[in-house]
């Protein structure tokens, strides 16, 4: 009886180390990704606490990526760009890199048109947002799902 | 020194928007890959992109290191005035190159 107990004590002690081994971990495994927590701080630290709404904001991105280490992207906002109604600036942000943040654009109203292209690097399938600050002070954000096939970053490991 | 790619339309009509393509080689080294005997490859990116219009600052862009090697822009200005339109890349360890084009607006 005894015996049985001690057993069993220590088998639920070891399920235990384990479960805690497992947790530390995949704490390890997780801090230095760019996680959603992340994202909001540094979209935070940017927009302050500006409310943000959904829409005008499209991200053209493929859905189905093959390698991760270019990822065309154009994002474009809707707007006139006229002298008194044009786009401030665009961020893009996303969630599992390793950094938050993506690209960071400053336009004026001799941009003549809201809509920028470049490469990006994903490391992995996520969701990536792009956000807009208007000359009135309003901000408004799109995002897309991207599914990767090929991570960025993985050829050195 | 490395020469960037840059593609201004040479012509444009007064109050056309133009669209500029940039192209600049650079390893964009993001700092969180390792290297072949396992220590992280310290970080070497070009941090911001300016571009100005006869002096005056049209288009900026700051960089993270989420951006893809030999980083590709494409923006869009309006031609207001023949004049030079003037590329500036920015970053790690003293990168800067500073390229000019220029534009004749009818």
């Amino acid at each position: 009886m005894t015996a049985e107990l001690t057993i069993d004590q220590g088998r639920r002690t070891l399920i235990k180390g384990a479960g805690a081994l497992a947790c530390g971990l995949l704490l390890t495994v997780r801090r230095s990704d760019a996680t959603p927590a992340s994202m909001q701080t540094a979209i935070r630290s940017v927009f302050g606490n500006a409310e943000i709404g959904r829409g005008k904001v499209t991200i053209d991105i493929p859905s189905l990526v093959e390698n991760g280490n270019t990822v065309p992207m154009t994002v474009s906002v809707d707007s006139p760009m006229a002298a008194t109604d044009y786009v401030k600036s665009i961020h893009v942000f996303n969630e599992k890199n390793p950094q938050p943040n993506v690209i960071g654009i400053h336009l004026g109203p001799r941009a003549g048109k809201a809509s920028i292209a470049t490469r990006i690097r994903l490391a992995d399938s996520q969701k990536v947002v792009a956000i807009a600050q208007m000359s009135d002070g309003s901000v408004w954000s799109g995002q897309v799902d991207v599914i990767v096939t090929l991570a960025a970053c993985v050829e050195g490991l | 020194m490395t020469r960037p790619l840059i593609n201004v339309p040479a012509r444009a009509k007064r109050g056309q928007v133009i669209e500029i393509k940039t192209l600049i080689s650079h390893v964009m080294e993001t700092g969180f890959r390792p290297s072949n005997i396992g220590v992280l490859l310290p970080r070497d990116i070009i941090t911001q992109f300016v571009c100005s219009y006869d002096g005056e600052e049209i288009f900026r862009a700051d960089l993270f290191p989420a951006i893809s090697a030999n980083p590709f822009i494409v923006f869009h200005t309006v031609a207001t005035q023949s004049g030079t339109l003037t590329f500036t890349w920015t970053g790690d360890n003293g990168f800067a190159v500073t390229e000019q084009a220029s534009i004749t607006v009818e």
